[in-house]
């Protein structure tokens, strides 16, 4: 899952130049994005600058959709000389692309959001690791409820039961040992070193 | 000389550590190197960016230890390298002569002076031991055989006995005698009594361990470390007997006297003790003079 932020006033007035044609992306549920935030910004950039369009469409990181959607738009496209676009890094790449001789510019960051499909719970993520290790530690991703992402047990930095990283976040080593000591499992915890193997998401299995 | 060579000839083994400076001019270091440990200790320990602290890096400190004839320990954190460079820099640490080897996961790179910088932990101090096994063993992480001699090195890695979560860490410390593990340096004592107790769950592992003690220096440090340092516990009566006597505090006198007296209770229960000077390297001659050592 995904949260678009948007970039600064000041930025996206400063991208603002000439006339300018805006593209907001609400279309998918993993995004999470920032409608009336973006709404007021937009209303405020017509003021000062020279807005032709401000157009609210689905999934524009589809590139045969986006060529659709655009259609109706084709000249005040072509006389645009900036199109800002409100989504998601991959929207914005995907409008850059089709739009290839446009200055197309990205008006949000992109972070990820722990949890996804909009289903689970914010406490709970996975880092798509591509090599599960919930088996081991209990039910608690190391992946992800470790600062560091340690497969191999706490590092020295857990202060009463908190990460080093942040006093309000409980050590994830320090939950994963407290389950399997619930669970009388401990003895779980003597699996062989493990070694992350960062190139497994990418890999095709034979 | 490897510090295992010391541990298995009955030794009490003394370090101290020293914190590579902001800059590489490394004269000052090098001379209280010369005129307070050199001679009394078995070896030196030099931190790896400390607290995530930029600073001159660990193995060319210890080559410049080396060079003046004071055995170094090469403190190696998986913070700021993946695999291929702590692989690489393990081998150059081999080149140089440096023997001994502390293994670390390291801090957080948020803790430090550079927080914007990528934390890479692709391996921890556990699978970084196992690394270092499998170099001396003549193959890289990944099976690929290394040219010429192995190398060989004495593998420390350290346990925090006071942490308030002692069996999450006594499991670590299990798995990281499993990786290889020679001996263990602790996080800073203040509770024998906890040191004692611990050690008396650790030694089940047949790995010797030396106590650590960091000097206290005053009171607005030890209350620092308190609220901020994990696995440290500086009880309320030695916070009193730094107050007591401002003075005498200010000249160091107290926090040499605490450090000898931890040492004195805690020394039968361990095989040496590894001393974190932070800056008063000056002040171990008399620790290890009180300590009886």
């Amino acid at each position: 899952m995904l949260i678009t932020q948007l970039k600064s006033k000041d930025t996206i007035e400063a991208l603002a130049k000439g006339k300018v044609f805006i593209i907001n992306c609400h279309g998918c549920k993993e995004v999470y994005f920032p409608e009336p935030e973006a709404d007021e910004l937009q209303k405020e950039l017509k003021a000062k600058a020279d807005v032709t369009e401000i157009t609210t469409r689905d999934y524009i990181c589809n590139p045969e959709n986006l060529r659709l959607q655009l259609k109706k738009f084709e000249e005040k496209i072509k006389e645009a000389d900036t199109i800002l676009v409100f989504s998601c890094g991959v929207g914005v790449q995907t409008v850059a692309a089709y739009l290839d001789d446009k200055r197309v510019y990205a008006c949000c960051d992109t972070c990820p959001l722990p949890g996804f499909q909009g289903v689970t719970p914010l406490e709970f993520d996975c880092g798509q690791c591509g090599e599960c290790y919930l088996n081991y530690t209990g039910g608690i991703c190391p992946i992800t409820a470790c600062s560091k992402s340690l497969v191999n047990g706490q590092c020295g930095g857990s202060k009463n039961g908190k990460c080093e990283v942040d006093k309000d976040m409980d050590c994830g080593w320090e939950r994963i040992y407290r389950k399997l000591e619930k669970l009388g499992k401990l003895d779980t915890l003597k699996y062989p070193t493990q070694v992350r193997d960062y190139s497994k998401p990418f890999k095709e299995e034979k | 000389m490897k510090l295992t060579e010391l541990f298995q000839r009955g030794e009490f083994v003394v370090t101290a550590e020293v914190g590579p400076p902001k800059g590489f001019h490394i004269e000052h270091l090098l001379h209280e190197v010369e005129t307070y440990l050199k001679g009394r200790i078995h070896a030196i320990n030099v931190t790896d960016n400390q607290s995530s602290v930029m600073r001159l890096g660990s193995l060319a400190m210890c080559k410049a230890l080396k060079d003046i004839g004071v055995d170094a320990i090469f403190q190696i954190t998986c913070r700021d390298r993946n695999r291929i460079a702590l692989q690489s820099d393990i081998l150059s640490a081999a080149l140089f002569g440096i023997e001994n080897l502390l293994c670390l996961t390291g801090d957080h790179t948020t803790l430090g002076d550079n927080p914007q910088a990528k934390p890479v932990f692709d391996l921890d101090s556990v699978s970084l031991l196992q690394m270092v096994g499998k170099l001396e063993s003549g193959e890289d992480m990944a099976g690929n055989p290394l040219d010429g001699e192995a190398p060989s090195f004495c593998k420390g890695a350290v346990v925090s006995p006071c942490s308030d979560s002692v069996d999450v860490q006594l499991a670590k410390m299990e798995a990281k005698v499993k990786a290889g593990a020679q001996y263990f340096q602790t996080q800073a004592v203040y509770e024998p009594e906890k040191f004692i107790k611990f050690m008396e769950k650790a030694k089940q592992f047949g790995v010797p361990v030396q106590l650590g003690i960091v000097i206290p220096k005053n009171v607005g440090m030890v209350r620092y470390m308190n609220d901020n340092v994990a696995g440290i516990h500086v009880p309320p009566e030695m916070i009193e007997e730094l107050k007591a006597d401002k003075e005498k505090t200010k000249a160091g006198i107290t926090g040499v006297e605490i450090s000898a007296r931890i040492i004195r209770e805690c020394k039968d229960y361990c095989q040496g003790v590894h001393i974190m000077a932070l800056g008063w390297e000056s002040k171990i001659p008399d620790i290890l003079k009180l300590a009886g050592l």
